[in-house]
């Protein structure tokens, strides 16, 4: 189909573009612009700053708020990389044994799965709030990596079968006659070509980790685990006249820009298309 | 050295269905055995019974008089190249042929693995890919590829599955040529499953002919192009395919839609206790009267009949001359045109005539043939009647013959390529 657009398509679906990058990115703008505002004008409701000031940030990283954020800032890091890798290496089993293999109740995981995830959160966390107190999983990092994975493995179970579904049964049984064992077919033939569902997957658990807030805020208390957007809620004003606004602002650009650095980094890798030319082009 | 042996094999799917049943073959060491068939046929699941992918329900198979029923693929120590050719598309041609070496790396020093895929390409003329991904690769490369990946190591056997199905036409021959030449030169027994009965014919030592899962003929090409067993063997093995013409038996008569035919001395014999018989003619035994030399025309028949349409080749002249059939065979006709992938079409004679033939489209022609080389099938259960054992056993006895000199052969010019 090389069927060219008009000027007139073009300029439209330009205009469509462009609204739809304005509405999206806005408040994106609005957040660097309010982050980069000195306190004192914070609320004088014009967009862009009459002086740029980095002072917002000074305030997270070394100033009053830096103990609280440079903290949650690691915890959040840390385990949201932890939960993220469990649940694609544990997915990735669970995907391929789906996919692959017939086994009874092989629908009663799969619709689980489903179950799990749409679950509404905010019902479960009171009884777990109650379970990780008597346990003493409370305020620490394996108290909110394990929430996590209910929240990532259901995805990563799905999004990876889908994946693995598509590689050829033929791949792995030519490594088998080639003389690998069921563990190096897997290893040596279906791990590298999952690459980019593995990657697209860890990519999307590790956004449903980062972004949580509700089991950050209820299952922590100090700095021991909190992440970050449950720290945002405790910045407090230098005074308690002021709105920490500023401060606010500024953290969640921070913690914006470890997901575009990953989005960029990786977004050569989730390029489907590897397959071409396995089986018959 | 390895010999395959397939002792009653029987694949059944849980639903009872038995796409094998009851191979037996005994494949020799050095042979070229072909499984063919039509579509399912269960010939793909018997090579990957073989291999070891799929379940044997009974029976057992022995390697070198080894039972493996049990062992997994990749304890068998045979090479398969697969239809769709299953190359690792993240490896590179070189890797993707190294690969069986690999695994095997204790065995294996890196120089060695080096020498043994350079010489693994160098076979295939796949040196100035070796660096290249699999999807940059034309069909027929991706194909040697394959063939690379198979023989690089030392393997028992060889299977194919369909090999060339994706290729085109001109490629096909070329690659078939090409795998009589490796196997020939490595003298490597070989399994080769295919649906094409020309494939089947020009690589085969042995044809295993398969029919829903049964095997009904297993011989060398040349037996079962001329001694066939019964009506399948004889209708899928040919192209264009044998012409079967319902037959009343009368005496010494033979009337046939085309004619009246005396029959043969040989055929007398086998005629005996049926009124109707199916005559199995090759259209290549026809010839047009008017340019056959005189001196043939005497031990044959002659007989007039209307041409339908003809299609000249260069080389050869079809023409096809439609015709009614009896309708007491013509449920049995109909099912072997089902078996052989038919389209049920319009019952009509093929023959394939010289190509300084003159005969046109709606001419009436008088054709001649030999009916001594006419085969007669018993119409309720297709058994050839004029199959000669001794022919075939002679047949095949030479079969073996000139299989074991050619290997001979080989391997005395691969003992002189290789000096001790």
């Amino acid at each position: 189909m090389d069927r060219q657009l008009s000027t007139r398509a073009k300029v439209g679906w330009a205009l469509g573009g462009l609204a739809i990058l304005v509405y999206a990115l806005f408040p994106v703008a609005w957040i660097v612009s309010l982050s980069l505002k000195a306190p004192s004008d914070l609320s004088n409701q014009q967009f862009l700053p009459t002086r740029f000031s980095l002072e917002n940030y000074r305030e997270i990283f070394t100033g009053n708020a830096s103990e609280l954020f440079l903290s949650a800032l690691r915890n959040s890091v840390g385990i949201c990389l932890i939960a993220t890798f469990i649940s694609v290496v544990l997915a990735m089993f669970a995907a391929y044994a789906i996919a692959r293999l017939e086994f009874p109740g092989k629908r009663l995981i799969l619709s689980t799965a489903l179950a799990v995830a749409i679950f509404p959160v905010i019902s479960i966390v009171t009884p777990l709030f109650n379970l990780w107190r008597q346990i003493g999983l409370y305020d620490t990092w394996p108290g909110l990596i394990i929430p996590y994975l209910s929240l990532t493995l259901p995805i990563s179970i799905w999004t990876l079968s889908a994946f693995f579904r598509e590689i050829p049964w033929e791949m792995e049984q030519a490594a088998q006659v080639d003389g690998a064992t069921n563990w190096q077919a897997f290893r040596k033939v279906i791990v590298p070509l999952a690459a980019p569902g593995v990657f697209t997957t860890a990519i999307i658990s590790f956004f449903i980790a980062w972004n949580d807030f509700v089991y950050g805020i209820s299952l922590t208390s100090t700095e021991r685990a909190r992440p970050v957007p449950a720290a945002l809620a405790f910045f407090t004003g230098s005074s308690q006249f002021e709105l920490p606004t500023g401060a606010i602002s500024a953290a969640a650009v921070i913690v914006t820009i470890p997901v575009v650095v990953l989005i960029l980094l990786f977004q050569r890798r989730i390029v489907a298309g590897l397959t071409n030319g396995a089986v018959k082009g | 050295m390895s010999e395959i042996k397939l002792e009653h094999l029987v694949k059944k799917y849980g639903d009872g269905f038995a796409a094998v049943n009851d191979v037996s073959l005994d494949i020799r060491d050095g042979e070229f055995m072909i499984l063919v068939g039509p579509s399912g046929c269960g010939k793909s699941t018997l090579l990957r019974m073989v291999v070891g992918l799929e379940d044997i329900t009974s029976g057992d198979l022995h390697i070198n008089g080894e039972r493996v029923n049990d062992k997994a693929p990749r304890d068998r120590n045979l090479a398969m190249v697969f239809q769709n050719y299953a190359l690792y598309p993240h490896l590179s041609v070189y890797e993707n042929i190294a690969f069986p070496l690999r695994l095997q790396r204790s065995r294996h020093p890196e120089p060695e693995i080096d020498e043994m895929v350079r010489r693994a390409a160098g076979l295939l003329e796949l040196e100035e890919h070796l660096e290249r991904k699999p999807a940059n690769l034309s069909g027929g490369q991706r194909q040697r590829v394959a063939m690379g990946r198979a023989l690089v190591r030392d393997a028992d056997a060889f299977l194919f599955d369909e090999p060339l199905s994706n290729l085109d036409a001109k490629l096909r021959g070329q690659m078939r040529t090409e795998i009589a030449r490796i196997q020939r030169r490595l003298g490597t027994t070989t399994i080769y499953v295919t649906h094409d009965q020309t494939e089947a014919m020009t690589l085969g030592d042995r044809v295993a002919v398969l029919r829903r899962g049964i095997l009904q003929q297993c011989a060398s090409p040349r037996e079962l192009y001329e001694q066939p067993v019964n009506l399948f063997v004889a209708g899928f093995i040919g192209s264009p395919p044998m012409n079967f013409l319902p037959g009343r038996v009368e005496g010494d008569v033979l009337h046939l839609p085309i004619g009246d035919v005396p029959l043969p001395e040989a055929a007398r014999a086998a005629a005996t206790g049926h009124d109707l018989l199916i005559a199995g003619i090759r259209p290549e035994l026809f010839e047009d009267a008017s340019v056959l030399d005189r001196s043939r025309q005497a031990g044959g028949v002659l007989v007039d009949l209307d041409i339908d349409v003809t299609e000249w080749l260069g080389n050869e002249l079809y023409a096809y001359v439609p015709y009614e059939p009896d309708p007491a065979v013509r449920a049995k006709l109909d099912e072997l045109d089902r078996d052989l992938d038919g389209e049920g079409m319009r019952t009509q004679l093929v023959v394939s005539l010289d190509a300084q033939s003159r005969v046109r489209d709606g001419d009436r022609a008088r054709l001649w043939f030999d009916p001594a080389r006419m085969h007669l099938f018993d119409p309720e259960s297709g058994v050839t009647l004029t199959r000669d054992e001794e022919v075939a056993a002679r047949l095949d006895a030479e079969n073996e013959d000139l299989r074991q000199g050619s290997l001979e052969r080989a391997r005395r010019a691969a003992d002189r390529a290789v000096p001790a």
